[in-house]
């Protein structure tokens, strides 16, 4: 069945005409957004800065209720 | 701390977040649209054996797979900025929007590993009919993961089934059905998918439209533009029935986005609705700045009529929803704003019990934030508190902005309605093709219901301003305390990609266009 499964998709990726150009960009694409994006400019930055989800509570509570 | 906050801040964020989401709009609805028109034609197909519909199946399926593979995952860098550039919100909304988007990524995944690829690859390889049903599952798939980032953004314009955790800073589920099954959520859900439809319908009748022009593929593009027709007549009349409900429900939980959508200042009963307009800023009147009319076209008490079905209904104005109005029963924003402040100040308290071990006070406090009637009269003003000691005029979103996209989508909605029965009505006698003219309609039409499906969410997110959260959390406190330059440089960072994309998506679509269907 597993065997079936992954030749269905090879053939289906291998007999690709128009879809190569394509999944060059998807993957180009992809590698910016996680590889580059994801890691340099857009970390999480309540998980990057605090350990704990109280911490987190703290310093959003901190955030809300000082106007 | 917010009178300091830098605006230019909370202006890139919100920029970036506005691109961001935009350029993900360009693939989503004409993913929803095609999908469907690809299942009726696959359908065909099947039913009948006749080898031009496979022809035609496997033309718009490959245009469905090059929107579907430029535009997937876009949506994922929404999320990044959720964690970076609205951190406080992502912690003030986790568990309301972090369910729906689970539901989303996960069924997105299974979706598009397994109906897609069966439908891409399946051709001669699996059943005709097993086929067959990974098309409508791919169709009734895309629009299903719609339904949950959908959901989410209709508990943000109207908070229901949760409550809030002072303890936390979170909103926790109440009740999953009353989030999922909200009015607004609901409505959007479907005024977004059926607008979604009939952009898909205008895709196919402009692209048959050009091979008719052309005299080429004659056969395919007549038969194509019967199945969008038929499709886009049924969408374009649910777009605009959906469409009423949803100015119905705006008049009712936003009204102040509602007098924006008509720059109507004033109040009144037999308040007539701007069929066309022209407005220029007047920058004495009050509140200030204010748009007047150069001028316009009115109807008669339509306004009224379409949000109470008597013209006799009084609809507030923007002037009336800022300083109240007694008789009407409308709290002025002074009053909201004090009642907010006392809301951010009880937490504040509590917060404070908590950290000297006041076990008394806290127990007290917490007890407010669990009583219907100040959840009421406080915490649902909980948002308004921000605005204290600020100017009012940044409670009221941009209503130049607000009246052209609303007027925008409706003449547009329109246009598309009467084009696509027109379309219909000449294919099924057998005479679409006959008039140049028409399908030089047809295709400069193509882009338009783009415009007109932004202009809908340009209405739907800049006349909820200044909200992120509806009443409950402004922009200004939902957003990360950043370098206004890190964001700035991300817009740009953006901007490049989503043009290099946008670019490729457009050249492989025209060269693949412009090769025709295979096969014959």
């Amino acid at each position: 069945m597993v065997k079936k499964v992954f030749k269905f998709y090879y053939e289906g990726f291998r007999n690709m005409t128009w879809g190569r150009k394509l999944w060059g960009i998807v993957l180009l694409k992809l590698f910016i957004m996680f590889a580059i994006l994801r890691i340099f400019f857009f970390p999480d930055v309540l998980k990057r800065d605090f350990t704990t989800d109280e911490e987190r509570s703290e310093h959003v509570l901190e955030q809300l209720t000082n106007p | 701390m917010m009178e300091s906050i830098d605006m230019s801040l909370v202006d890139w964020s919100r920029g970036q977040f506005a691109l961001t989401a935009m350029f993900h709009w360009i693939f989503v609805p004409l993913t929803l649209g095609l999908s469907f028109i690809v299942a009726f034609m696959h359908t065909i197909y099947v039913r009948s054996g006749d080898e031009e519909w496979k022809r035609i199946t496997k033309f718009w399926m490959k245009l469905f797979g090059i929107n579907f593979a430029i535009g997937v995952s876009t949506g994922i860098i929404l999320e990044f900025e959720f964690g970076t550039n609205w951190s406080n919100y992502s912690w003030f909304v986790g568990d309301i929007f972090g369910a729906p988007l689970a539901i989303e990524g996960i069924f997105a995944f299974f979706m598009e590993s397994t109906f897609i690829a069966i439908m891409f690859f399946g051709w001669n390889k699996v059943s005709k009919r097993f086929h067959l049903t990974a098309t409508w599952l791919t169709a009734f798939g895309a629009s299903l993961s719609a339904v949950w980032i959908l959901v989410a953004n209709a508990w943000m314009q109207h908070p229901v089934g949760t409550a809030f955790n002072p303890e936390t800073a979170r909103n926790e589920m109440t009740n999953f059905w009353d989030v999922i099954f909200s009015e607004v959520a609901v409505n959007k859900f479907l005024h977004t998918v059926t607008s979604s439809f009939l952009l898909g319908s205008l895709f196919v009748i402009g692209i048959s439209a050009w091979f008719l022009l052309r005299k080429r593929e004659v056969l395919f593009a007549k038969r194509s533009t019967v199945v969008a027709s038929v499709f886009g007549v049924i969408a374009a009349i649910a777009t605009i029935a959906t469409g009423d409900t949803s100015a119905r429900i705006v008049a009712r939980e936003q009204p102040m986005k509602f007098a924006a959508m008509e720059a109507l200042y004033e109040g009144q009963t037999h308040a007539p609705l701007v069929a066309i307009g022209a407005m220029r800023t007047d920058t004495t009147g009050l509140p200030n700045p204010r748009e007047d009319f150069i001028f316009k076209i009115e109807i008669p008490n339509a306004l009224s009529y379409m949000v109470f079905l008597t013209p006799s209904g009084f609809i507030p104005g923007i002037s009336d929803l800022v300083y109240g109005n007694e008789e009407q029963g409308i709290m002025s924003y002074d009053e909201k704003i004090q009642r907010g402040a006392v809301a951010i100040q009880t937490l504040r308290e509590l917060k404070k019990a908590k950290a000297r071990g006041d076990d008394a006070t806290y127990s007290a406090l917490l007890e407010k934030f669990q009583d219907p009637v100040w959840i009421e009269n406080y915490y649902q003003n909980f948002g308004y508190g921000y605005y204290k000691g600020r100017e009012l005029k940044e409670l009221i979103p941009n209503v130049k902005l607000n009246f052209y996209a609303f007027h925008i989508m409706v003449i547009l909605g329109t246009h598309f309605l009467l084009l696509s029965m027109y379309i219909l009505w000449l294919s099924l006698k057998n005479r679409w093709g006959d008039h140049k003219w028409l399908l030089w309609v047809a295709i400069i039409t193509l882009p338009m219901p783009w415009i007109a499906s932004q202009s809908g969410w340009i209405v739907a997110e800049m006349g909820r301003q200044p909200w992120v959260v509806y009443e409950l959390m402004p922009t200004i406190s939902a957003v990360t305390r950043l370098s206004p330059g890190a964001v700035q440089a991300t817009f740009w960072i953006f901007l490049g990609t989503f043009t290099a994309l946008f670019i490729a998506e457009i050249k492989i679509m025209i060269s693949q266009i412009k090769k025709g269907p295979e096969g014959k």
